[in-house]
């Protein structure tokens, strides 16, 4: 709540009547809610173009190159390379943007391909394949082990799945829908928390407005 | 048109309302519903309270507005937890639009708990691109951030004496509603072995239980239930997480409603239209 002065009062009344018309979309799209959400992309839009131009066109562009060139000169390679990110707008010379891209993306794979192996494969793989104890914890694991090998096994199309092969998908589609039904619990509680959020700031508004009148 | 079809036909703006009355309910009534508490939870929980007198915290606050909802209530109650025990944050915030909502926080907590800016926290602010600021940090918090949010350099802060880089914190919490979750597991905890927990949103949970059983995370912080867990550990009264649980409850409840009457519906026209077949 932005307090219990006027300022904040009316600050905080702007935010409900704001969230009031977005709810009002629930029942018909309308021209108050078309008004609000194009009131919601022009700020964003504005905030971060500013955002950027202070957190990155300023101390990476305009600072080195005009107040500090001698010790940052090197900032004028990055520059260079930005500015042939916008030749794609030419026809003719749309293949000059080719450059600045590969360099990113070369430098970005270069980086990010080991790491991704090591966090998605080798540490999971070294999670996944692990001696099992005797306890509760253990036969849970164990459970889990048995789920990721019937799932994979599902996607095994090298075989028809009958027999030990027809059981093991069977068993393994159901984890997966296990797995999708905790994906859509959390997506559900995700949501309603952003609704019950709103209702509480309303709540929260009335009962201070209440009290300020 | 049988009872089945009419319930499928259902008008959407039948359940909005039925999902107005259901959060209406909590905020007339006081209801406590009890929460439990998980592992994730708990070892977060017991991790940050080992934060103490003078020890510095890593705190990433990597969403926005759009998910405040479900990710303010734990970054209060990890900066609350923090302060109570004398601990040290370094913050920073690398979701666009996040920034100025975490000042408003740790400005406000500051303010509570009689702490000061360079001295028992620094907020370093925000960068665009959070691997490549991510992986700066890494070498050095200077590199990415030579000024902190409130344009003071941060090197002449007292707090960032002999602070350089994810070497010089216990560990780091990262509270994310987008992709930078990924970024702090495969660059932090992946190639600087730093123990890394997480605060997703509801919607990103299920995704990221997998990390918790290879050992990438020490702990994780699910939606609005894992917030409400962590206030209930941390006693702190008031929490957004906990006021919003009797809410969850009943919509809950009212989802569950109409995902069992439109199943029973479903099947019966399915039965129905069997039978029209014979």
């Amino acid at each position: 709540m932005g307090g219990t002065d006027v300022a904040g009062l009316i600050w905080t009344g702007v935010g409900a009547l704001i969230t009031l018309a977005i709810f009002s979309f629930l029942y018909r799209d309308n021209v108050v809610y078309k008004f609000v959400e194009r009131l919601w992309v022009g700020v964003t839009t504005g905030y971060w173009t500013m955002l950027l131009y202070h957190t990155s066109f300023t101390d990476k562009v305009l600072d080195p190159l005009f107040r500090h060139f001698s010790t940052q000169w090197f900032y004028l390679i990055p520059t260079i390379l930005g500015i042939l990110m916008w030749f794609r707008m030419s026809k003719r010379y749309g293949f000059v943007a080719r450059y600045a891209l590969a360099f990113y993306i070369g430098i970005s794979t270069g980086v990010y391909i080991p790491l991704a192996i090591k966090t998605a494969i080798l540490f999971q793989l070294q999670g996944t394949i692990r001696a099992i104890e005797p306890s509760l914890n253990g036969i849970m694991f164990a459970m889990a082990f048995l789920g990721i090998l019937c799932s994979l096994s599902y996607f095994f199309f090298s075989k028809e799945h009958k027999g030990v092969l027809g059981v093991s998908s069977k068993i393994g589609i159901y984890t997966l829908m296990i797995g999708f039904g905790a994906g859509f619990g959390l997506t559900v509680m995700g949501r309603v928390a952003l609704l019950v959020q709103r209702v509480i700031f309303l709540r929260d508004y009335g009962i201070e407005l209440f009290h300020a009148l | 048109m049988a009872w089945y079809e009419r319930v499928l036909s259902v008008d959407r703006r039948l359940i909005y309302a039925a999902m107005g009355v259901a959060v209406i309910i909590p905020a007339i009534f006081t209801m406590h519903i009890p929460v439990t508490l998980s592992s994730e939870v708990r070892a977060v929980h017991e991790f940050t309270e080992e934060v103490k007198d003078g020890d510095i915290l890593f705190l990433a606050i990597d969403f926005d507005p759009s998910t405040m909802a479900e990710l303010l209530p734990m970054a209060e109650a990890v900066m609350r937890q923090v302060f109570e025990n004398d601990g040290r944050l370094l913050m920073s915030s690398l979701s666009q639009f996040g920034p100025p909502m975490a000042n408003e926080l740790i400005t406000r907590l500051a303010r509570e708990y009689g702490k000061e800016s360079g001295v028992d926290f620094v907020y370093l602010g925000y960068k665009p691109y959070p691997a490549i600021t991510i992986l700066a940090m890494g070498t050095d918090f200077r590199v990415p951030f030579p000024l902190d949010f409130y344009n003071q350099p941060t090197d002449e802060l007292p707090m960032m004496a002999g602070v350089h880089n994810f070497d010089d914190v216990e560990g780091v919490i990262a509270l994310c509603g987008g992709n930078a979750a990924d970024m702090w597991i495969t660059y932090v905890n992946a190639k600087y072995g730093m123990p890394v927990a997480l605060g997703v949103t509801g919607v990103m949970a299920a995704d990221y239980y997998q990390y918790l059983q290879s050992g990438q995370l020490f702990g994780l912080l699910p939606g609005i239930k894992g917030a409400a867990e962590y206030e209930q550990l941390t006693n702190t009264t008031g929490g957004e997480g906990l006021r919003g649980i009797p809410y969850q409850t009943t919509t809950h409840f009212v989802v569950l409603f109409f995902i069992i009457l439109t199943n029973i519906a479903f099947f019966a026209q399915r039965s129905a239209r069997a039978r029209m077949r014979a």
